[in-house]
């Protein structure tokens, strides 16, 4: 062997192939060196140095680094998180990490080889078949990226069933959702109205909203409960939709299901929301996952991926990605949506979390979180630092108006006393409001000392 | 059907697998504070077992599954390489997982840096001036830059640019992304070697003229050595130059899009850069582009303010607006982030090489006994047809099929839609030689069974969880969801 090109061999743990190795290769192939496998590509496009990136770390040195750099963040180890806003720290138990955590699940493809990919496949099915049952919807899909993206897909969804053009956001739904529907809407011709909600209540103005649907309204999309944490009355707003022919979108969170009668009762054809609550670590705000439900009608109208029940040769109970005649890799320029990758690792944490809280589960949560979030909304009024802002019944989340002085300094005084104590809604038009979201984590200790630092907190 | 029941028909009544505290607050009748007609009045059927229950049905499912560590999975265009064991770890840091996104950047400098510097570390990887890591997957990061196109040409009131240009062999995504950002889908041809037919582009292009998307390598995995001229073409017309970037795992630190032409690009933080599936996601699509289109990026931008500290920039007028919440998939930057500082320049630039090298000995051994669509040197993964084989009745999906019972992952099949009976193989560089070997020596096997029993290859696989599954049927009469009464 009278090799050859090798001064820049590198080694890595990641990579098999050894000098002797590419050596070998080499000769068996009748090559000389692995540039001339880029020969392809003209020298004038070829990179003539060293790409400029930082030294390499070995394992050791990456832990120590990435260590340091999660430690600047403030998190739940250091305080103590009452913040929500769509992201929310609920439990997240033990089982769910051993089964996400098996290389089988997330080193996975998207499962196009069904045989070998039962796992991932009957894991979907069952995640739609439990969203069905949370929502009270007919079918589901295999997930999309976020709350938002799933509000922006059935927007476009509607558009397509009805080819009209008007789509009313009606209420205070989540800012970064109706942003993201905004976003998608101007490349496609969409003409987003927004109805707003009622100061008193807190939830949708009925008068406006009547004032803004017309016949031209592809959809209305309502979130219940709101970005306020308020409980909409959907009765009302689905009978006008419907009268109008418009379909009725609620995003919803998903915990709330647990005892809030479901969107599917008051006339609900999309529902969609945010999933990452059931199983899912905030992280910063991804990844977590869209779900997107609706009525049999819309089945074939659905984006994204699906999965089906089917059998194999010996007549076996199989499953298989299903309806992809919807899809980019066949239809391309006319599919429905361009989603292809979607959370289905997020979507697997959420089933075998609605699996370990189950039936009776999943409604103790639901009873902690309100009875722990009224609990706190009393005792915070109690302060007299706080005053009720909104009407509405509200679910785990609420608003309230501050009193006792400058809201920023007291939110900087309450991060030092080592709480994430909410959400400062002064940049999106209330004035010295804060949102604050109770989970069934918080306990009363962590509640009544919040509330002892309220009250010292205009005094400091 | 006793085999494969699924989860609600293993549940029995009463039986629990959370442990949820008692409520340690005065507790009240739920009608004292959400009026009776928004409560729940049927419980959500949800399964009711024990915790042990609950992780055997689903042990038993990954059972059933293949992954990267199962076995190799040259699947043609997702790149599956090997996923970093550490990078799992250093997600799920504290630090990382439990951080709320409006806990401000003051709060959040840890996770705030290390999007800052992935963003700086892709843009020199790529050779593009600007990135947001924002957009949730790569069609998401294919229709966040179509959008980019699309207000830079509104920007210059040139209204009429409606039509991109997408060669025959590209993905789905592609077209499906350009409907979704409003824009008209021209399809141009591939010449007989597998580049851009330039002829036909020429003959495409008029004033309607948007933009270019083009995979570079191309699905068939080979480089377009017409690139430069085809990149002048483009421009020259008033249009912009879109690169796929789902194929980046062949040029890295070898040749870069930015320098090639090209003014916007998304990659696949999920196929390049190590970060793993997830069985259909979570993935990461960053969006790049040039110093002009900086601008147009999705908001919030991230940027390093003149104190050192990272800042969030909402005052974007130009700006796209928001393509989903907050900044994107965190958790999957955070493996890539690790994985770019694991590797550093040397080593992904080694990446490449070997990855080329991989699929170059792969198609050179495959060819001893199958017909390769275009006999030239092939990037990091090159297309097989199986149209011999189907004149002896077999098809390229029973080859597929039948390397399942090997405990192999099939290449990709019948992609991309301009070779017959394709098979589209990508082994990645973090297989061996060994594994290699092993591969072609199950691939010449199935050939010779083409021959021997082709009826074997018909009905399989054979050893595998289920059969040959019927997507006939599940199509026809769809059952997307458990139904106690149905079954």
């Amino acid at each position: 062997m009278n090799h050859k090109n090798q001064k820049d061999y590198y080694t890595s743990s990641y990579i098999p192939n050894t000098k002797d190795g590419q050596n070998e290769m080499f000769d068996i192939m009748g090559i000389n060196s692995v540039e001339e496998l880029f020969s392809d590509i003209p020298n004038e496009l070829k990179l003539h140095r060293d790409l400029a990136l930082p030294k390499t770390m070995s394992e050791p040195e990456l832990l120590k680094h990435m260590k340091n750099l999660a430690a600047q963040n403030v998190n739940c180890d250091t305080h103590i998180c009452f913040m929500g806003g769509g992201i929310y720290d609920h439990f997240i138990p033990a089982v769910i990490n051993q089964i996400t955590g098996r290389q089988e699940f997330y080193s996975a493809y998207t499962p196009y080889q069904a045989e070998i990919s039962q796992g991932t496949l009957q894991a979907i099915f069952e995640y739609q078949s439990m969203i069905c049952r949370l929502t009270g919807m007919d079918v589901s899909n295999a997930s999309v990226y976020d709350g938002a993206t799933a509000c922006a897909e059935a927007m476009l969804t509607a558009y397509n069933i009805t080819g009209r053009t008007d789509i009313i956001i009606a209420g205070r739904i989540n800012p970064q959702y109706a942003e993201t529907c905004e976003t998608y809407a101007k490349y496609r011709g969409i003409n987003i109205i927004k109805s707003p909600f009622a100061p008193e209540t807190g939830t949708v103005s009925m008068q406006y909203f009547n004032q803004a649907i017309t016949e031209n309204c592809a959809a209305v999309i309502v979130q219940t409960p709101n970005f306020f944490g308020l409980i909409e009355d959907l009765g009302e707003i689905s009978k006008t939709a419907k009268n109008k022919g418009a379909l009725l979108i609620t995003c919803v969170d998903p915990i709330s299901l647990g005892l809030l009668e479901p969107p599917a009762s008051f006339g609900a054809d999309i529902v969609v929301g945010e999933g990452q609550s059931l199983g899912n670590s905030m992280n910063f705000g991804g990844p977590g996952f869209g779900f997107f439900a609706c009525r049999n009608d819309y089945m074939r109208k659905m984006p994204g991926r699906i999965v089906g029940e089917t059998a194999d040769s010996n007549n076996n109970r199989g499953f298989i990605l299903t309806l992809q005649a919807r899809e980019q890799h066949i239809r391309r320029e006319k599919a429905l949506s361009n989603i292809c990758t979607n959370q289905a690792l997020c979507a697997l944490a959420a089933t075998v979390y609605m699996s370990v809280m189950g039936k009776a589960g999943i409604k103790k949560v639901a009873d902690l979180c309100i009875q722990k979030s009224h609990y706190m909304y009393k005792k915070l009024i109690d302060t007299g630092k706080f005053k009720p802002k909104f009407s509405a019944p509200f679910f785990k989340e609420f608003v309230l108006e501050y009193n006792g002085g400058d809201i920023k300094a007291m939110n900087n005084k309450m991060l030092q006393a080592g709480f994430m104590p909410g959400i400062n809604l002064t940049n999106i038009g209330l004035d010295n409001c804060m949102l604050i979201a109770v989970t069934e984590k918080r306990t009363v200790d962590e509640i009544d000392a919040y509330t002892e630092y309220i009250k010292k907190a205009g005094e400091i | 059907m006793g085999k494969n029941k699924v989860i609600f028909e293993k549940s029995v009544n009463n039986r629990i697998a959370y442990s949820l505290p008692e409520c340690d607050v005065p507790e009240h009748n739920l009608n004292k504070y959400i009026p009776d007609k928004f409560l729940r009045v049927n419980s959500a059927e949800l399964p009711e077992m024990s915790e042990i229950d609950v992780l055997r049905h689903f042990i038993g499912l990954s059972n059933k599954n293949h992954g990267v560590l199962s076995g190799i999975y040259p699947l043609g265009s997702c790149t599956m390489k090997y996923n970093p064991a550490i990078n799992e770890e250093l997600a799920k840091l504290a630090g990382f997982t439990d951080i709320h996104p409006f806990i401000g950047d003051e709060n959040s400098q840890g996770s705030l840096k290390l999007i800052y510097e992935l963003q700086k570390m892709l843009s020199e990887i790529t050779g593009m001036h600007a990135f947001s890591l924002q957009p949730a997957a790569g069609a998401h990061g294919e229709l966040s830059g179509l959008m980019i196109i699309k207000a830079y040409h509104e920007k210059s009131k040139e209204y009429n640019r409606t039509k991109i240009l997408v060669p025959d062999s590209a993905h789905g995504t592609n077209p499906a992304s350009v409907s979704m950002a409003g824009f008209e889908t021209v399809q141009i041809k591939s010449d007989a070697s597998g580049n851009v037919d330039i002829d036909d582009l020429r003959a495409s292009i008029d004033d309607k003229l948007a933009g270019l998307m083009l995979t570079n390598p191309n699905t068939l995995g080979l480089f377009e050595v017409n690139i430069k001229n085809i990149a002048e073409i483009v421009h020259e017309a008033g249009g912009l130059l879109y690169y796929d970037g789902a194929n980046q795992n062949a040029i890295m630190g070898i040749s870069r899009p930015g320098d090639m032409g090209f003014d916007v690009m998304h990659l696949n933080l999920h196929k390049t850069f190590s970060t793993p599936h997830g069985g259909g996601g979570p993935g990461s699509g960053p969006v790049g582009v040039s110093e002009r289109l900086a601008p147009f990026l999705p908001c919030p931008e991230i940027y390093a303010d003149n104190d050192g500290k990272i800042r969030l920039n909402y005052d974007m007028p130009d700006s796209i607006g928001r393509v989903r919440s907050f900044y994107g998939n965190f958790g999957v930057m955070v493996k890539a982030y690790a994985y770019i500082l694991s590797m550093g320049a040397h080593g992904v630039k080694s990446v490449s090489e070997n990855a080329v090298l991989n699929a170059n000995y792969l198609m050179f051994k495959l060819k001893e006994f199958m017909k390769i669509e275009y006999d030239r040197k092939c990037m990091h993964e090159f297309v097989a047809t199986g149209a011999p084989l189907k004149e002896k009745g077999v098809s390229t999906l029973d080859v597929a099929k039948r390397l399942l019972d090997f405990s192999v992952h099939a290449p990709t099949v019948y992609f991309p839609l301009i070779v017959k009976e394709a098979m589209m193989f990508e082994p990645t560089e973090t297989e061996s030689k060994e594994s290699l070997d092993e591969f072609v020596e199950i691939m010449r096997d199935i050939i010779k069974e083409a021959d021997e029993n082709p009826e074997y290859l018909k009905t399989a696989p054979h050893n595998t969880s289920v059969g040959r599954l019927d997507d006939v049927k599940a199509a026809r009469k769809p059952i997307l969801a458990w139904n106690s009464d149905k079954e």
